[in-house]
């Protein structure tokens, strides 16, 4: 860097050879180097001024900009502590077959309170109470002029309620919505129905929750808002159900039974078009659980799905269609039925005796537990046991019901001879009377099995081959001749071939031995015999039929009769025509006058 | 004439004070001030009823005394307009000892409020916030010692600059006041830009600046948290960024409408630190555009206006105050769209608070007093290049 003096020295010379004073060089040139300086400076300045005032316009532009993206963009609601998933409250109507409606969601709205908006707490706990008289003055206004800023008064109340609690004009009482489920059928099919409950709780909404039944059962597909609320269709006639609890209530009051169960199922798809459990329960008011005692005395056990039974002769027809099957037997085939049959210790007797020898059907006929016993003998525990597994006798039902898994049947502990004798007939293994009718409409179908089933269309079928065609038509024969000439003639009904099977079973008693006087009456049958469409089970619990000198227990006198009324209702409802005999003779009446 | 001669009518020096007061000052960023205090009132109009009511206070009292303190602080900008830039330096560097003074005593006779930072005076009707008014003074004291560094044989001003400056950081960051410690490091450093920064060290500062956030970051949990909230993409509907997003949102294009606005209900800092998204929410973008437009014209005024300013201390002053200004502005806005972390800071001039305001004021007085159109030695340059080749 060369170095310019501030006091160069030839211009000092000349000035003080003119008589100037050489300090004014000095203080020109650093002026002019300041000045210089400055210039520098301020031109720096200038270009760093305009960055600057870049830098800030870019800053406003983007804010201008990120403003106007969200400006433009859709705002979302900002959620008030909403732990988790939202509520759904949607749930999906249930309907009959037919369309009719079994189960559908109201809305109503809960009443809550937030004291802090409360004008008069006094007069409002005190209009309430006259409105809700289970609430309690003294209560609600301590809570209402307490410190709580929130207070639920009551889960569900309906328009006319709310319209009164309106009326009272306190800010601070508040009404949130809530889907209630309704049946509105009350009681009918309150056993498959179930019920629900609510879940997860707001202010806004409430979850509904199925607690039994179907509504359990199928909790997730009810709720889940993808099915676009269609209804779930159930294999329930809305009619025939109507007709068949009617009518079964009327029975086991006549009958003096403390319980009753019906099933009616179609033979070739396994759907459950009714299904009647007696005592019953609302589901709109589901009762609660028993907390002590059998279970089994509550009207919320399904007797249908959850009683297991021992069945009693009922169970007769499988050793028959399994010794026609095996071809070990015709109907004609004579069986030795001379008693009593001795096991070791243990005799098995007929309630009458039937004489040395009977038919294969006439055993049915008569309902020989000797001669069924015998032919479970020939049969063998082996082939007995395969048998009833696929008949599935021996694992909790499929059907859908979520109380169906947890009940299976009560099998002997060691499949003996004895148990093969007496599980012949229907002795020493209980299943539901729900487990009787699809094994009964698989034998009698024509020989497929079938799963029962409570949704419309039924389960897909496998085409399994129970029995032949033959076989089962021979079983539908002997039925038939069971009612014709047997233990179940009360079951005749005009116009329709109904064949069937009774079956009378003592019930158990808890602590070990059988009751004498206590029965479990069952009638399965099938009609019309010829073109099989319908199994309809009735079980009667303890009936005792007293019109005559002494109680009748047997299932001919109790069980049978309610089954016969049932068909005779129920089948013009299910579209079967009946049978009339044509007019013998149809022709003119002459006169002659 | 004879009057004249003989000194009987009393003679004119120069030109009367207001008049060349309008002659000489910005008017464009006069007006744009006024308008800002405008829309300030507005706002606070829609935004302070329902806190005050939640504080028990008449509707529109945070409104009286915005326009109580804006009165004040207009009557402060005017006047701080008014004076020539050497009384602004004398005015300032007197200032900024007063506040530093303050500042230097608040953490034996400030109070917090309960918000967990000693930041304020208490004067029972309002309360003062030393380090609004030291920021002004700081940046005068600042431009003057720069300006003094140009000089000839001139103190190392930049030096002391630099030690002063680190000094109010360290006090504020005492506090801890993070935001205004940033401001006054900003204004140092936005002065020492335009004053001649090698660029070497510029490139060294924003180095230590980023090693200063970090250590910041993992020292200060109050810090950290909301750096957190920041650097998460989700914006939380629930805290006071999600509130105000969603009300930006809401306002759309042309807003939901006066009164209707819902995020004033849910935001206690609806009034202040978030007052832009209360005017998004009812009058939507067209008036958030137009408050961007304002701020950015005031800046950018002068800004250019400066460039044309030969006088070192003026530049570097106007500089600092206009920055500081429009910084302050930045940071509000971009903290509600989320482009810049939470950090609560006023918006200069619309924002309710008494010191914010008054302080406010001083900064754009002395900005229009330092932007006034002054011979800058045109004449000079024309007539002759004054020696210089």
């Amino acid at each position: 860097m060369i170095r310019t003096p501030l006091r160069p020295l030839a211009r000092i010379l000349q000035a003080r050879a003119k008589g100037e004073n050489p300090d004014a060089i000095e203080k020109e040139n650093l002026r002019l180097r300041h000045e210089q300086m400055r210039d520098q400076s301020r031109t720096r300045a200038e270009s760093r001024l305009w960055v600057l005032a870049l830098a800030f316009m870019f800053a406003y532009g983007m804010i201008g900009m990120r403003m106007g993206v969200l400006a433009a963009s859709e705002p979302q609601e900002p959620q008030v502590a909403v732990s988790g998933s939202a509520i759904v409250a949607q749930r999906a109507d249930i309907t009959d077959r037919n369309g009719n409606l079994l189960a559908t969601n109201l809305a109503t709205h809960s009443l809550y309170a937030q004291p802090p908006l409360m004008v008069d707490p006094q007069r409002a706990a005190q209009e309430l109470v006259a409105i809700f008289p289970d609430l309690e003055v003294d209560r609600l206004t301590r809570q209402f002029t307490g410190d709580r800023k929130f207070i639920w008064i009551k889960k569900r109340i309906s328009p006319e309620q709310m319209q009164q609690v309106h009326d009272i004009g306190d800010p601070g009482l508040l009404f949130g919505p809530r889907e209630m489920r309704l049946y509105p059928n009350g009681r009918l099919a309150a056993h498959v129905l179930g019920g629900t409950s609510f879940g997860r709780e707001g202010v806004r909404s409430a979850e509904l929750v199925g607690v039994a039944g179907v509504e359990k059962e199928f909790d997730q597909y009810l709720r889940d808002p993808a099915n676009g609320g269609q209804p779930l269709r159930l294999s329930l006639d809305l009619t025939v159900q109507t007709a068949i609890r009617r009518v079964l209530e009327g029975g086991m009051k006549l009958m003096n039974a403390k319980g009753a169960t019906a099933i009616l199922m179609d033979v070739h798809t396994g759907e459950v078009i009714s299904l009647v459990s007696l005592p019953d329960f609302d589901p709109n008011e589901r009762p609660r659980p028993l907390a002590q005692g059998d279970a089994s005395d509550s009207p919320l056990f399904n007797r249908a799905v959850q009683g297991v039974y021992e069945l009693g002769s009922t169970f007769k027809i499988f050793a028959a269609a399994q010794a026609l099957e095996t071809g070990m037997m015709t109907p004609d085939t004579m069986i030795d039925t001379k008693g009593p049959l001795r096991w070791g210790k243990f005799r098995i007797n007929d309630f009458h005796n039937y004489g040395p020898q009977l038919s294969l059907t006439d055993v049915m006929v008569k309902s020989s537990n000797i001669g069924t016993a015998r032919i479970a003998m020939e049969i063998g525990a082996e082939r007995q046991r395969d048998f009833l597994g696929r008949l599935g006798l021996l694992s909790p039902s499929p059907v859908e019901l979520v109380e169906a898994p947890g009940v299976k049947p009560l099998l002997p502990p060691n499949w003996s001879e004895l148990s093969t004798m007496t599980i012949s007939y229907g002795h020493g293994l209980s299943a539901s009377p729900l487990h009787l009718a699809s094994a009964y409409a698989s034998v009698l179908n024509g020989g497929y099995v079938v799963q029962p089933s409570l949704l419309a269309g039924g389960r897909p079928r496998t085409g399994e081959r129970i029995v032949s065609e033959q076989t089962s038509a021979a079983l539908r024969d002997m039925l038939r001749q069971v009612v014709v000439r047997g233990t179940a003639s009360f079951g005749e009904v005009e116009g329709y071939s109904v064949g069937g099977k009774t079956g009378t079973a003592d019930k158990p008693k808890p602590t070990g031995g059988y009751y004498e006087d206590k029965v479990i009456a069952t009638f399965a049958s099938v009609f019309p015999t010829d073109k099989p469409k319908y199994v309809l089970i009735v079980t009667l619990d303890e009936p005792e039929e007293t019109s005559g000198t002494e109680p009748r227990r047997t299932a001919g006198w109790t069980a049978v009769p309610v089954a016969a009324e049932i068909i005779r209702r129920t089948a013009p409802l299910l579209g079967l025509r009946p049978d009339i005999e044509p007019a013998s003779t149809f022709g003119v009446t002459l006169t002659s006058n | 004439m004879t009057e004249m001669v003989y000194g009987a009518a009393p003679m004119r020096v120069g030109e009367p004070i207001l008049p060349r007061w309008w002659r000489t000052i910005d008017k464009w960023t006069l007006s744009c001030i006024l308008l800002l205090f405008g829309i300030g009132l507005l706002l606070g109009l829609a935004a302070s009823p329902p806190l005050a009511e939640r504080n028990g206070l008449s509707p529109f009292h945070y409104v009286e005394r915005q326009a109580l303190f804006g009165g004040m602080a207009l009557v402060v900008m005017f006047a701080t307009s008014m004076m020539s830039p050497d009384m602004v330096r004398r005015l300032g560097v007197l200032g900024f000892m007063g506040a530093f003074i303050a500042l230097a005593l608040l953490p034996v006779l400030g109070t917090d409020f309960g918000k967990g930072a000693v930041r304020w005076y208490s004067l029972g009707f309002a309360s003062v916030q030393p380090s609004e008014f030291l920021k002004p003074c700081f940046i005068i004291l600042t431009a003057w010692m720069m300006a003094a560094n140009t000089e000839i044989g001139g103190p190392p001003g930049r030096m002391f600059s630099f030690v002063i400056a680190v000094t109010v950081v360290l006090f504020l960051a005492l506090q801890p006041d993070f935001g205004q410690a940033s401001l006054i490091l900003f204004s140092w450093g936005v002065m020492y830009f335009v004053g001649g920064a090698p660029m070497l060290l510029l490139a060294g500062m924003a180095g230590m600046t980023v090693m200063g956030g970090v250590v910041a970051y993992n020292n200060s949990e109050h810090f950290a948290r909301r750096i957190d909230g920041f650097l998460s993409p989700e914006i939380d509907p629930r805290t006071q960024l999600g509130y105000a997003t969603n009300a930006i949102r809401e306002g759309g294009f042309w807003g939901v409408g006066v009164g209707e606005g819902q995020v004033k209900q849910s935001l206690p800092d609806a009034h202040t630190d978030f007052i832009i998204a209360v005017a998004a929410e009812e009058y939507g973008l067209i008036l958030v555009l137009l408050v961007i437009a304002l701020y950015a014209a005031i800046v950018l005024r002068s800004l250019h206006r400066l460039t044309r300013e030969r006088d070192p201390f003026a530049r570097l002053a106007g500089t600092g105050l206009a920055c500081i200004f429009g910084v302050q502005a930045m940071i509000n806005m971009g903290v509600a769209v989320k482009l810049l972390p939470a950090k609560g800071m006023t918006l200069p001039f619309v924002s309710y608070g008494g010191s914010s305001l008054i302080a406010g004021g001083v900064v754009v007085g002395a900005l229009l007093a330092l932007t006034r159109t002054r011979p800058q030695g045109e004449i000079g340059d024309l007539l002759m290049r004054k020696g210089r080749a």
